[in-house]
């Protein structure tokens, strides 16, 4: 059987709805290297990457890969404004990106028109300045530009801002395109991807694990964490507490508008960022939507969508008379100090956390994924992520 | 009546035959409901209400059903100084007991509501076909709505294409309003015509205007095709030319100035849906249908459905059923609702509901033309997304969910937010897919605003300072991030 004939057999299992998926039958047993838990875009570029070094592996995804907020994301691919301990990651990421037309087969509307990070005030120019210097030595350039200089550039943008910080090489793609494929693209590398299955159960089996995943066992060496705003529910299988919360980030699109944004904004600070996609359409996000604490729905917020409305007026006067035409949310897993975990567990040996990116993960995500690949595989990686490992969460 | 069920907050979106019978029995029972309606006055699509300045007579506007069309009306008039009404006035969203308002000069705002009753009507079922997204195609409800609200012909030469009663009855109007109609073609055989013979006796004089319709428009030499396989429109330079085959297979073509077409009616349940009322799919429609019981109570306590947003009936059935939920409020809240009047109403519906089995036998909606168009015709126009790409979505990745193929296409995400290509949509992708019906590719679910909403820099500092504290915690607290 080939890679495709199984995928397609998948396909045909998951809409006969005889078995949720492949792993459904209740004879299945499947061992493999690493059972990746998640189909996100970190759960499927790291399947991905993994394949690559030749390892094994099963990705069990409760519904269709890539369809939570890895692909309702705003799809912004932006490194500057990153906390440092994100930028060794974020600039791995960042040179896969690049190459990420061949990997996945299309260029989901990748685009490096460059991010521009606006400045209200000096003070915020200032700081601005000070996190180029901080980041410079990370690779990371950006030009910092004056009032006028911004004006001059960017004509369509407000009137009243000290400056900002542009980074050429950030940009923006289509997640919904991005993040399925990124599961394809893991499937075609050999990974058997498991859709429409959770995981139930999960154990710690001899040296390794063992999963009970729709009727079917799945034994594995190592295990890797990565299901977004529902990781705790693995991790507390294992006795791990995190201080994982959720947040909605509330999105509204416009009508298809000649195109005028020549770059991706976002505000320093917080609050406001947009871009404007090749449709024509200009993506808004920036306040919170609502969610509840089951993690099993979320809505826009019709005050957070006011307020993106009045603010995208203010920093994009182009959009007066404009249509909003859709808004939507969607679940993300964030942590209090703003940053995801990725690296090993420090009780259970063999199992790996990457989750809690709390909106970073769509740029990071193949990046995390290559991290990961090499933690499991060589027990260390060349991307510091020391600042990110799920240590600091352990009590003193 | 209990002081509290009186200070029950009773909100009606829709002013048409139902929105108003459903108004008229809050009223009855001592009520002082809320009425939002998009329209500039009371009447809904059927019986719509032209501008001051265009008024004529009703029955040059209304036809057969003038006298129906004046007691709604008069209803709506009676009812002044006992309703709010808030015409003009979009509903764009709904959720936890608030409706979401827009209107053009008074902006942004919003509604809470204890009940909620959805009369929000219905539109054109529509399939796609190459060349219908150019200018001068219409629906066949826009054609209408012309001709009833501005007293204007879109074109003096139509064809109109597609199935339904309303393909005739606009045929009839236009012709008579002095149009040259080149061709009424019908995309249903006359046999499914016959077949419906039984059905449509439930309602004699229903059946009798149809068949008045048909004989008018034959003694005036108005072309009527039936089983015409609509093909393509093509603008010749000159003219709108509908290619079509005939039910011999032939290939034809008639040359207008404008092209109508419609597939009979879809209800409008976006509301419903962002409510989180349960739906069930239609097999009949083809359609999915928000799941009520007879006097329209949903799976939300406090949200009901009447009329053709509930179910395409008709607007007979839509009075009807407008009142039938009004008495289901009025019990729920304790204040009466006459249980026998409900159970005569629901008698009167079921014939309705034969007549109406009857219509979609004579004039079923064509799923395989939406299923079966060429590759390269556009299914969604505002994103321009051919069924070659949906049909790609299925194959190559696998999708079979309608919102997972709007997702990956982008089909349905633009400015009609699908309500235009949704249905023949599902149909390609049920094709595609091997699924013998739309509902194994499941729902399209809604997504706020149900229809476009304008940017406005002041509404969220109003909504602020109107609400307190609530809107900013609400929002303005918790700022997201600089995105991804």
């Amino acid at each position: 059987m080939t890679q495709a004939d199984t995928m397609a057999r998948a396909v045909a299992d998951l809409a006969a709805g005889t078995a949720a998926g492949i792993a459904a039958r209740a004879s299945t047993r499947i061992a493999a290297d690493v059972l990746v838990v998640g189909g996100g875009i970190v759960g499927s570029a790291t399947a991905w990457a993994l394949r690559r070094r030749g390892l094994s592996v099963v990705l069990v995804e409760r519904g269709k890969a890539g369809m939570q907020a890895s692909s309702v994301n705003f799809g912004g691919v932006r490194q500057q404004g990153r906390k440092l301990p994100e930028l060794p990651v974020s600039r791995r990421a960042r040179r896969i990106w690049s190459d990420l037309a061949r990997v996945l087969g299309s260029d989901c509307e990748f685009a490096a028109i460059g991010h521009v990070r606006l400045a209200r005030s000096e003070a915020d120019l200032q700081a601005l300045q000070a996190y180029r210097d901080q980041a410079a030595p990370y690779g990371l350039e950006l030009d910092i530009l004056d009032g006028p200089a911004l004006r001059r550039r960017y004509p369509w943008l407000g009137r009243d801002l000290a400056g900002g910080s542009l980074c050429a090489e950030d940009g923006h793609a289509n997640p919904r395109l991005v993040s399925p494929r990124f599961a394809r693209a893991a499937a075609e590398a050999g990974a058997r991807v498991i859709e429409g299955t959770a995981v139930e159960r999960v154990e710690r089996a001899g040296d390794g694990f063992l999963a009970h995943a729709g009727g079917a066992a799945i034994a594995s060496r190592w295990l890797v964490n990565c299901a977004g705003a529902w990781s705790m529910a693995i991790a507390r299988q294992f006795g791990e507490t995190f201080p994982l919360g959720a947040i909605y980030p509330n999105m509204i699109v416009t009508e298809p508008l000649p195109a005028f944004m020549t770059c991706c904004l976002g505000l320093y600070g917080t609050g406001f960022y947009a871009r404007q996609v090749g449709r024509g359409s200009v993506v808004i996000g920036g306040v919170r939507a609502s969610g509840n604490d089951s993690l099993d729905s979320c809505r826009p917020n019709t005050a957070a969508t006011l307020k993106e409305m009045s603010d995208a007026l203010h920093f994009i006067p182009a959009l007066a008379g404009a249509n909003v035409i859709r808004s939507w949310t969607g679940i993300e897993g964030a942590f209090p100090d703003g940053m995801p975990v990725v690296g090993p567990s420090t009780r259970v040996p063999g199992l790996f956390h990457a989750f809690g990116f709390g909106g970073h993960g769509f740029q990071l995500g193949p990046g995390v994924g290559e991290a990961m690949a090499e933690l499991i595989d060589r027990g260390e990686t060349d991307t510091d992520i020391s600042g990110l490992l799920p240590a600091r969460f352990d009590a003193p | 009546m209990n002081p509290q069920a009186k200070e029950t907050r009773v909100v009606i979106v829709g002013a048409g035959p139902a929105g108003v019978r459903a108004a008229q029995a809050l009223v009855q029972a001592g009520l002082r409901p809320v009425v939002i309606d998009e329209g500039n006055a009371a009447g809904g699509q059927i019986y719509r209400q032209p501008p001051e300045a265009r008024r004529r007579p009703a029955r040059a506007l209304y036809g057969f059903e003038w006298k129906k069309a004046q007691a709604v009306h008069q209803a709506w008039q009676a009812l002044q100084g006992s309703v709010q009404a808030h015409t003009r006035t979009l509903a764009w969203n709904c959720y936890r007991g608030v409706l979401d308002l827009h209107h053009p000069e008074q902006g942004y705002g919003r509604q809470p509501y204890d009940r909620l009753i959805l009369a929000t009507g219905a539109m054109d079922r529509v399939i796609p076909l190459p060349g219908w997204d150019q200018a001068g195609v219409y629906t066949l409800g826009a054609a209408q709505i012309s001709l009833k609200a501005q007293a204007c012909l879109l074109g003096t030469r139509p064809v109109f294409l597609g199935t339904g009663p309303l393909l005739y009855l606009v045929a009839y109007q236009y012709a008579k309003a002095g149009a040259r109609v080149a061709a009424v073609l019908d995309a249903a055989p006359r046999q499914a015509k016959l077949a419906a013979l039984p059905d449509m006796a439930a309602r004699p004089a229903m059946a009798a205007k149809g068949a008045y319709y048909l004989a008018w428009l034959a003694a005036h030499r108005v072309p009527v095709i039936h089983g015409a396989r609509p093909l393509a429109i093509e603008d010749d330079g000159a003219s709108k030319v509908v290619h079509w085959r005939d039910g011999g297979g032939a290939r034809r073509a008639t040359g207008g100035d404008v092209a109508c077409l419609g597939y009979g009616l879809r209800a409008e349940t976006q509301l419903a849906d962002l409510a989180g009322c349960e739906f069930d799919y239609s097999p009949r429609e083809r359609q999915w249908l928000v799941r009520r019981d007879a006097a329209g109570r949903t799976s939300r306590p406090e949200v009901y459905v009447a009329g053709d947003g509930a179910e395409p009936l008709g607007a007979d059935a839509a009075e009807l059923a407008g009142e039938a939920a009004a008495r289901a409020v009025l019990q729920d809240i304790g204040v009466g609702g006459q249980q026998p009047r409900l159970d005569a109403i629901e008698a009167a519906t079921a014939r309705m509901r034969r007549f109406r089995r009857g219509l979609e036998t004579a004039f079923a909606w064509p799923a395989e033309l939406a299923a079966q168009c060429a590759d390269d015709t556009l299914v969604c126009r505002c994103e321009r997304v051919t069924a070659g790409e949906i049909r790609q979505a299925v194959r190559e990745f696998g999708l079979r969910d309608v919102n997972q193929v709007k997702s990956w296409t982008r089909c349905g995400m633009g400015r009609c937010q699908s309500r235009v290509c949704g249905l023949a949509a599902a149909e390609v992708v049920a094709a595609a897919a091997g699924e013998p019906s739309t509902e194994g590719v499941g729902r399209l679910r809604a997504q706020p605003p149900v229809k476009p909403v304008p940017f406005d820099a002041e509404a969220w500092s109003r909504m602020a300072a109107s609400n307190g504290e609530g809107a900013a915690r609400q929002a303005g607290g918790t700022a997201g991030g600089e995105g991804r």
